[in-house]
């Protein structure tokens, strides 16, 4: 209490340096304290939908469990079935890479746009301040609005100008994991932006000048020397659009998420992705199982291992990608630019 | 002021110079009439008139803030890119006024190499470095470029340092390495002019030493421009030097002159550190 930096600034022994110690004290406390119970809480919620979901299993209902996922599962009517569980799986992680597909290159186009192209006045101010607050639209709104514009509007005039045959079953122009995919690339879209032209702001002006300096357009100073050095600010993007997609329910309900498909959004055989169909999402079917399945002890198996799956496709999902930006990182560290 | 030394190595230098006009002969650069103001900035450059020579150092000095920099920036339009800049006056390069709008300014800058105060490598490797010039001009044969690279390496007084770690991330060269490497991908687009913003303010006393001799070794393939604050180094590589105050050009004369007998009172109490 008597040595140290602090003590030194504030006199040997005196209050306040008996004060700031403890200050300093209780910070490292609290915050190691929050990290520790951060992962305790996340064990510890795997292991609650482990338990739920699989304990019947694994025990038997005989020893007083709930019958287990594994078995309600197998004997289950659909959507209540392995089958439309795999399904759920592989509609959120299709509509999540559709989404991110969307998203990054329009990302990357309006950030660039922004920082490289606009020229700064009142004018692109309002465009960030509009960026800004679609980030805090609530979602339904985006389901709305990607029903009545996406789905009838851009979808029903794709049925009239090439599907017209078909008419009035509808092709386009009815939900479907395409319109699902823009929605939430329209959702994700500000966090995308933001994230992208904070990594362009954080680049050395040297960066850009050295390039231009070289006889490069703007053009080639961005593909060339720009956009690669901020790769993980554009991996850092995707990976908050990603979790904050796979997260929502709502908006999906009005553009392409039904309660059970009898086929998957993907095949093996060409045309290998069915952008028109309509899809099952995790996120969904625990919202139905626990509003509309037929009650039974099976339920809360069911419920669980439904959102268990979801928690780990988002989790395997965002890993993927932060082990990308991880790659990305160590590549640039190098040079001085994080 | 001069090392001992010195006066057979401007000899030297002189006779190389002699030797290698024949082959190539830089452009001089006439400025005429050049004014320049930023919103922040209303008198950044006035009414500035000078004739920078071919095939020799010309350094700019004076102050901080009086405009050195920007009248750098006006040789390759660098100050295009900063939002409400306006220029007059002419600044003539090859018989053709590069301060026209109908000037190409990406090709303007290939004729007009730039280095600028701290070393910006790209995020690439020493080679990528070097060879982006060349491939943005439409050099795709990898012989090509590796002789482009070497060369440039090679001029750059850098080659022997990194030949063997050319796939290396420039950012783990050192910093006086990077700023030669910034020369040498400045000198792969040939460059008929050399525009050196402050290059060694970064760098360490040995870099600092490493780059002055290459100026030394370049001048006789380039007009080269240096902008510096630091009066030895004025003194030690410039043959020609011009005194900028308050974004006016207060004294423009053979380097010799201006050191030893300046004709004007501000430049003389600025180069003996009464002011500045």
């Amino acid at each position: 209490m008597t040595s140290g930096p602090l003590s030194d600034f504030h006199g040997e022994g005196s209050v306040f340096a008996a004060w700031a110690l403890r200050r300093a004290g209780v910070m490292l406390w609290l915050t190691s304290g929050m990290a520790v119970s951060a992962i305790v809480l996340l064990i510890g919620m795997l292991g609650l939908l482990c338990w739920l979901a699989f304990a019947g299993d694994a025990f038997g209902a005989a020893a007083g469990h709930f019958p287990g996922a594994l078995a309600v599962l197998s004997q289950g009517e659909p959507p209540y079935t392995a089958e439309a569980l795999f399904s759920a799986i592989v509609g959120t992680i299709t509509v999540t890479l559709l989404m991110t597909l969307l998203v990054a290159p329009l990302g990357i186009l309006v950030a660039v746009y922004l920082h490289v192209y606009a020229r700064q006045h009142w004018y692109t101010d309002l465009v960030r301040i509009a960026i800004h607050n679609l980030a805090g639209v609530p979602s339904i709104i985006y389901g709305v609005f990607g029903l009545g514009f996406f789905v009838y509007w851009v979808g029903g005039g794709i049925d009239e100008l090439f599907f017209s045959d078909s008419l009035p079953r509808a092709t386009f122009g009815t939900p479907g994991i395409l319109w699902a995919a823009i929605t939430l690339a329209l959702l994700t879209l500000p966090t995308v932006i933001v994230s992208i032209e904070e990594g362009l702001l954080r680049l050395p002006a040297s960066l850009r000048e050295g390039s231009f300096a070289l006889g490069a357009t703007r053009f080639e100073t961005v593909v060339g020397v720009l956009l690669p050095a901020t790769m993980t600010s554009v991996v850092t993007g995707v990976i908050l659009a990603v979790a904050r997609a796979t997260g929502e329910v709502a908006p999906l309900m009005l553009v392409g998420v039904v309660k059970y498909a009898p086929s998957l959004p993907v095949s093996i055989e060409a045309p290998f992705i069915h952008l028109e169909q309509k899809f099952m999402h995790l996120g969904y079917l625990v919202y139905d199982l626990t509003l509309h399945a037929p009650a039974g002890n099976g339920r809360v198996a069911l419920i669980a291992v439904v959102a268990l799956s979801l928690v780990l496709v988002t989790m395997s999902l965002t890993t993927f990608a932060a082990v990308l930006r991880g790659r990305f990182r160590y590549q640039y560290a190098q040079e001085g630019l994080l | 002021m001069n090392h001992p030394d010195m006066e057979t190595f401007n000899a030297f230098i002189e006779a190389s110079k002699a030797s290698k006009t024949k082959r190539r002969q830089a452009p001089s650069l006439q400025v005429e009439d050049v004014s320049l103001s930023y919103p922040a900035e209303p008198n950044a450059l006035q009414n500035i008139s000078l004739e920078i020579p071919s095939g020799c150092v010309t350094a700019v000095i004076g102050p901080s803030g009086c405009g050195k920099s920007t009248l750098l920036r006006c040789f390759n339009r660098m100050n295009d890119t900063i939002d409400g800049c306006r220029y007059s006056g002419s600044i003539f390069l090859d018989g053709a006024n590069i301060l026209s709008d109908g000037i190409d300014v990406t090709s303007l800058r290939r004729k007009v190499g730039m280095v600028f105060q701290r070393p910006n490598p790209f995020p690439k490797s020493v080679f990528d470095n070097v060879a982006y010039g060349p491939r943005l001009a439409g050099i795709r044969s990898q012989r090509q470029l590796d002789e482009i690279v070497e060369n440039a390496l090679r001029s750059a007084a850098l080659w022997d340092e990194v030949k063997d770690r050319l796939d290396a991330m420039a950012g783990n060269l050192s910093l006086g390495q990077q700023q030669r490497l910034v020369i040498a991908r400045a000198i792969a687009v040939e460059p008929e002019v050399l525009l050196l913003d402050e290059p060694a303010s970064s760098l360490d006393p040995i870099s600092t030493l490493k780059i002055e001799e290459l100026i030394y070794e370049l001048k006789s393939d380039y007009t080269i421009v240096i902008v510096t604050h630091n009066m030895q180094q004025a003194g030690r590589v410039s043959d020609y030097t011009a005194f900028m105050s308050g974004g006016r050009l207060i004294e423009f004369d053979a380097t010799d002159r201006i050191f030893t007998n300046p004709s004007e009172r501000a430049t003389e109490d600025y180069i003996t550190g009464r002011v500045g």
